[in-house]
């Protein structure tokens, strides 16, 4: 169980008897949903990560700020851990519970409070789910642009929490882009405003700090987004190449022409004959990599765009170009990526999905680099990939009944992430770090970056009751890690014993 | 083309500086070209510390869409930079005079009109290094679109005029110069304005400015060809001279020489047409409004906070605040946030309010 909370290096919690919290907060709150008992608390136990299972001491799922507000300022008196959850599709357990915390379940702040069309913003509780806020604006010609490809079901406070992003971000940014207004109620339980519906507020962007903070800093109440208005057109080119590196320069040149796509993604042969056996989407499984390229916005411009776009990729050596004859082809080239997930599910007992960013002109060297790692591991790797903004989603299949073979794949891909960290990316770009990555943080952030962090942590919540454990390791884990990387071109945390 | 521009890495110097500014418990004032020394409050500092020094593009591949440069960089160096290769900062960094530079663009947060629809200064902020309240040099973020490791501290750096560290260094994500571009002047009343430019909105118009001023609307269209070309056709009007955006962006244009105070008004996107007490320009389609007032602190203030926005005052006065008021909860946590960063108090104490 290396995974869960581990106090030698993660840092001492409290204990407590789970009987006199529930007393004490069925008397403070007498109207609050309270869970303790052990068949209740059970569907809780994981997120999205499902490996890693922890029974929470009890689960709380409050329906008023109110609620929220007193049983943080109660979690504060008492020292309780706590770890806020929206609707738990995270994919680094970043809301993986503690055996000693209360998991505050967010899932009943469902309600879109206003969606203004003329102000362009919808204003949403937390537990509000991604699609439907571009649900309700779409009467309005209007949408929310981050669409991480858990959209039906993720909500809004996560994708605060976590910064989610999707496959449109090169252009249309992430979460943190398309944010104005978050409410959060402090651990102390006090409700602060970050934000506001102008473009720009005094002090601090506090706001900008708390998006991707993991349910470090605050738990997130409401949320104020944009809206944007759906674009016009929107056309997407399939292009094959029998070299995955020159698919990788297309991507490049396609950039340096000017042309900023609305999504740019790429995929290897395994992925593409996974996709292909699943969704039928018409993709050449004899391709070494595919390229989908849409281009959206005003008609004319995406004409220009579009024409442009096949130019660039027939002089980048593609063997083949199709441009989506109609919406329904459109939608079909899109479905063959979208399930490239679930397509690799198919074709292996497990996977495990990746989540580095990189500089794309590494694209290469890393793609070697992987299939070295996975040739070393034993192990096969489909790469699926935001190619428009550098984001790798290696998937590494294995079999967990096969003796040993999970352990592979948790070794290979943290040599993927820290190959990711060697190029100059990181370890991960919207998933988070959650429990999942802290260790390889060790490998991206040396002792003072990591110093840094924990200073900005204590500032909202000094005594770390606020999901512990996440997010930022502590000193001693990384020592005891034993991330031995050159960091910056110097061995990391020699003021710490090892042992 | 070849570029006669300096390249040195002086960051042994300030951190050298820093270090020795928390041996001695002295505050720093931290500079630049100090060409935005007139926002904010006077600095209780001792000493000064100079970024200019510090200067030069680190790295640029245009096909990366990402720049990093020294933060004592001059903006007008960088935008050179990025126009050899078709590219530019979206959020149009004001230069006042072409001395600012890319540190105090990024630690003021300051854009230009076409902010609303690029998005903001700190929007684009990829990466840092900073010299922190310890003394260290270090980095967060990186070079890449996305990354989500640890806190965005970079991005917190942007607009916190220095009060959180020394940055040094900063990379940017930065976009293609937009194939096409117009820009039209047509006379009407600010109330057709502000109606025209939100159906123009919903009908996906290639705006990227947008100011009423002199009982005209000034307006900025960029993108294809074919749709600036469509939505010229269907705004009509007359052609404006482009220079008139940079004017708009470093508060050169003949409204800001009127001699009393500027007031920068930031307020929701679909905020009315409230009376203001003095001269307005309408900038960032309404969400930003320029007024030149005599009228108190307190009322401008209130019409700001009335309207769901905030006031900054723009002309430096040795009594009253600058920035806005912040309720008492979030003034908390700026002060834990200060403390924890900067526990010697070095950088720019009360450069923003009177608490840190």
């Amino acid at each position: 169980m290396t995974y869960a909370y581990d106090e030698r290096v993660d840092g001492p919690l409290a204990n407590h008897d789970k009987a006199s919290i529930v007393r004490d907060l069925q008397a403070l709150l007498p109207d609050l949903q309270l869970l303790h008992d052990k068949e209740d608390l059970r569907p809780f136990e994981c997120d999205g990560l499902s490996a890693y299972r922890i029974t929470p001491m009890l689960v709380a799922l409050p329906g008023t700020v109110d609620e929220v507000r007193t049983l943080l300022a109660y979690a504060s008196e008492h020292r309780v851990p706590v770890v806020a959850r929206g609707a738990g599709t995270g994919l680094s357990g970043g809301a993986l519970p503690l055996e000693k915390g209360i998991l505050l379940v967010m899932a009943r702040f469902n309600r879109i409070l206003e969606v203004d069309a003329e102000a362009g913003i919808a204003r949403v509780q937390p537990g509000v789910r991604n699609l439907a806020i571009s649900q309700a604006a779409a009467p309005h010609g209007l949408y929310y642009a981050p669409d991480p490809s858990s959209q039906i079901a993720c909500s809004i406070g996560g994708n605060v929490a976590e910064n989610a992003g999707g496959v449109h971000c090169l252009k249309y940014g992430l979460t943190v882009h398309n944010l104005l207004k978050v409410d959060v109620v402090t651990i102390e339980g006090e409700r602060v405003t970050l934000g506001s519906e102008a473009l720009d507020s005094p002090g601090f962007d506090l706001l900008a700090l708390i998006t991707g903070s993991e349910g470090m800093l605050g738990v997130v109440v409401e949320v104020t987004v944009k809206l944007l208005t759906k674009p016009q057109s929107a056309k997407v080119l399939l292009a094959s190449f029998d070299d995955v590196e020159r698919a990788g320069d297309a991507v490049a040149q396609i950039i340096a022409a000017g042309v900023i796509p609305g999504g740019l993604e790429m995929m290897d042969n395994l992925a593409i004959r996974a996709a292909e056996d699943f969704i039928h989407a018409g993709y050449p499984v004899d391709a070494e990599a595919l390229l989908l390229c849409e281009v959206d916005g005003v008609e004319s411009d995406v004409h220009e765009d579009c024409e442009r776009v096949e130019a660039l990729l027939r002089a980048a050596g593609a063997t083949d170009i199709r441009l989506a004859a109609n919406e329904a082809e459109r939608q079909r080239f899109w479905a063959g990526r979208k399930n490239a997930f679930p397509a690799v599910g198919r074709i292996s007992p497990d996977y495990y999905c990746m989540d580095g960013t990189i500089p794309r002109r590494e694209l290469s060297r890393v793609l070697r680099g992987i299939a070295a790692l996975s040739q070393e591991f034993g192990l096969r790797v489909a790469n699926v990939f935001h190619a428009g903004d550098g984001n790798m989603h290696p998937l590494i299949l294995f079999d967990a009944n096969a003796p040993g073979e999970t352990e592979r794949a948790e070794a290979i891909g943290a040599r993927i992430l820290e190959l990711c960290v060697e190029v100059g990316g990181s370890i991960t770009g919207e998933h988070g770090v959650g429990r999942e990555k802290i260790n390889q943080m060790c490998a991206q952030f040396n002792a003072d970056e990591l110093t840094f962090f924990h200073a900005v942590k204590a500032a909202f919540d000094p005594a770390g009751l606020l999901n512990p454990g996440k997010n930022v390791p502590t000193l001693h884990r990384c020592a005891e890690f034993g991330a031995m990387h050159v960091h910056h071109g110097a061995l990391p945390f020699p003021e710490l014993e090892r042992f | 083309m070849r570029r006669d521009s300096m390249s040195i890495d002086d960051s042994a110097r300030l951190v050298e500086e820093v270090q020795d500014a928390i041996a001695r418990k002295e505050p720093l004032f931290i500079r630049g070209a100090s060409s935005k020394a007139f926002l904010g409050r006077p600095v209780a500092a001792t000493r000064e510390i100079d970024t200019r020094s510090h200067r030069g593009i680190v790295s640029y591949d245009p096909s990366e869409l990402v720049i990093t440069a020294r933060a004592g960089t001059p903006l007008a160096e960088l935008n050179a930079v990025l126009a050899d290769a078709n590219q530019m900062l979206p959020c149009e960094l004001p230069t006042y005079g072409g001395q600012a530079t890319v540190g105090g663009a990024v630690a003021s947060g300051l854009a230009g009109p076409r902010r609303p629809w690029s998005g903001s200064v700190r929007d684009f902020v990829l990466g840092c290094r900073v010299v922190t309240g310890e003394g260290k040099h270090l980095r967060f973020g990186g070079q890449v679109m996305k990354n989500v490791a640890g806190f965005d501290v970079s991005r917190v750096m942007s607009g916190s005029f220095g009060c959180l560290g020394v940055v040094t260094e900063v990379s940017l994500k930065v976009l293609p110069k937009p194939r096409a571009s117009a820009s039209l002047v047509i006379a009407m009343q600010a109330s057709d304005a502000m109606e025209e430019l939100l159906a123009w909105r919903r009908a996906a118009l290639p705006l990227s400015g947008a100011c009423f001023i002199d009982g005209a609307l000034h307006v900025r269209l960029e993108g294809g060809a074919g749709s600036v070309r469509a939505a010229v056709d269907r705004i009509g009007g007359d052609a404006l001279d482009v220079r008139f955006w940079d004017d708009l962006r470093d508060q050169r244009l003949a409204f800001f020489h009127d001699p009393r105070p500027l007031w920068r008004l930031s307020l929701p996107n679909a905020a009315p047409l409230v009376e203001l007490p003095g001269a307005v320009l309408l900038d960032w389609a309404g969400a930003q409004r320029w007024l030149k007032s005599d009228a108190s602190e307190a009322d401008i203030r209130a019409i700001a906070t009335a309207a769901g926005g905030h006031a900054t005052r723009f002309t430096p006065r040795g009594d009253g605040e600058p920035f806005h008021p912040l309720p008492a909860p979030l003034m908390h946590l700026h002060r834990q946030l200060k403390t924890r960063l900067d526990p010697h108090g070095i950088f720019n104490p009360g450069r923003m309010y009177a608490d840190y």
